[in-house]
């Protein structure tokens, strides 16, 4: 269908955004890469947004190195997540993360910051950011937060942003010696969004498990962790499917996704195998 | 709040190499302003959200939704449709390739696949088949069964390979 705004601006930088969206009354919606804002739009999922188009904002964009970690730009879009050298070389998980996501026209224009504010279940980067244990920067008119991923995500399409805030920037800590990074996914066809999907890191202080597409936001596996670090996959086979309480849809029974899930959590452990031996 | 937001938004860009200025709705879809206002209907909108890649055009060099894009947020692009691509003869041997591998039947998803295998061949070397067919994975076919569209991409790449070495 056609989508429907109640109004539009174009930011022309971040304190222009800010007050533009202080004083839209409740109304206003940060419009970025809109790859998932413009289609929820169309579908009329949301109708009558006063959109704030933060698109052009280059000073939101890019990806930089600061001490042990990076910091990626909300604006920085999925193509340029894969093909970024120091997000490859520091956060592989993400550039992995990209080949799963949509389609090369999508990917040419979706943002970071816009999937991760999305906060669709099913999305890849939300669970991967989770799984590195990332912080997640808002910026409101008075004052920039700092929130871990796994407080960021609270229920499908809700975040912990607030009313008059925007998401500016991601910030992953950097690999360590030794770390590896795993994402494995099961969707009918490539580029849907998956049935269910699973991130693996792990560290020296011990493996990170984050699932996604299997409950209302992306979530810890805490206890299959504990039994990865305990050398017990079999173990963490079984526990993850206590840690997760996937639903039932048209597209996937909670049976088969937690089948799924334990295949790949076998799979991501088999291919960190693989490169380490 | 009204003096801020705007229902109508004017935008200032190019066409198919053409300057172009334009008013237009807020909620309007960059490919109903190409296809509506400006007459340029060889992108079809079709799903309206995302899913088939027939409203695919070319943003600044990139291949683009045109039903994920509002019109509004073109100000300042460089935009070129197939009408563009096929005046100024920048995908001649991609359609050729089209038609004589029977890459098109009723030819509605044609010219979004044009546009998503252009940018592909444009990066130059030679995809492989897998990589053609992910390349185009976001381009719905509900004629060819698509083995012949990755027949047309693989020849061309092949054959603008093959003049770059010689």
């Amino acid at each position: 269908m056609k989508a429907s705004a109640g109004g539009y601006v174009r930011a022309r930088d971040l304190t222009h955004a800010l007050d533009v969206l202080g004083r839209s009354d409740g109304m206003g919606r940060v419009l970025a890469g809109g790859q998932s804002l413009i289609a929820a739009m169309n579908m009329r999922l949301t109708a009558g947004d006063m959109l704030v188009d933060i698109s052009r904002l280059s000073e939101l964009r890019g990806v930089t190195e600061a001490g042990e970690t990076l910091r990626i730009g909300a604006l920085t879009r999925h193509v340029e997540v894969g093909s970024d050298p120091l997000i490859a070389a520091h956060v592989p998980l993400l550039a992995q993360a990209v080949g799963y996501i949509a389609h090369a026209a999508i990917r040419n224009r979706g943002t970071i910051g816009g999937a991760t504010a999305h906060a669709d279940p099913a999305a890849e980067f939300p669970a991967c950011l989770v799984a590195l244990g990332a912080v997640i920067e808002v910026t409101g008119p008075t004052a920039t937060r700092e929130i871990a991923a796994e407080d960021f995500f609270v229920d499908v399409f809700e975040t912990a942003i607030e009313e008059g805030e925007i998401l500016t920037a991601i910030i992953v800590p950097k690999a360590q010696a030794g770390e590896a990074h795993v994402i494995e996914e099961v969707a009918r066809r490539s580029g849907d969004y998956a049935l269910a999907g699973l991130c693996l890191v792990k560290r020296r202080a011990g493996h990170r498990v984050a699932l996604f597409s299997v409950g209302p936001r992306p979530m810890l596996a805490s206890s299959a962790m504990q039994k990865l670090d305990a050398g017990d996959l079999d173990g963490a086979v079984t526990a993850l499917g206590q840690d997760i309480d996937p639903p039932s849809d048209t597209q996937a029974s909670a049976a088969y996704r937690r089948h799924l899930a334990g295949v790949l959590l076998r799979r991501a452990a088999a291919r960190i195998e693989g490169d380490t031996a | 709040m009204t003096e801020l937001f705007r229902d109508k938004v004017d935008i200032d860009l190019t066409v198919n190499g053409e300057p172009v200025e334009a008013r237009v709705p807020a909620g309007q879809h960059l490919i109903d302003f190409l296809r509506q206002t400006l007459g340029l209907t060889g992108a079809h909108a079709s799903c309206e959200h995302g899913v088939c890649g027939a409203c695919t055009v070319r943003v600044d060099g990139e291949a683009v939704r045109g039903c994920l894009m509002l019109a509004a947020q073109a100000d300042g692009t460089e935009i070129w449709t197939v009408e563009g691509l096929s005046d100024t003869a920048a995908i001649t041997d991609l359609q050729e390739a089209f038609v004589a591998r029977n890459a098109l039947q009723c030819g509605f998803c044609t010219p979004g696949m044009l546009v998503a295998a252009e940018e592909l061949l444009s990066r130059g070397g030679t995809p492989s088949r897998a990589e053609i067919r992910e390349h185009m994975s976001g381009n719905y076919c509900r004629c060819t069964g698509y083995e012949a569209i990755v027949d047309a991409v693989e020849s061309v790449a092949q054959a603008r390979a093959g003049k770059g070495a010689a």
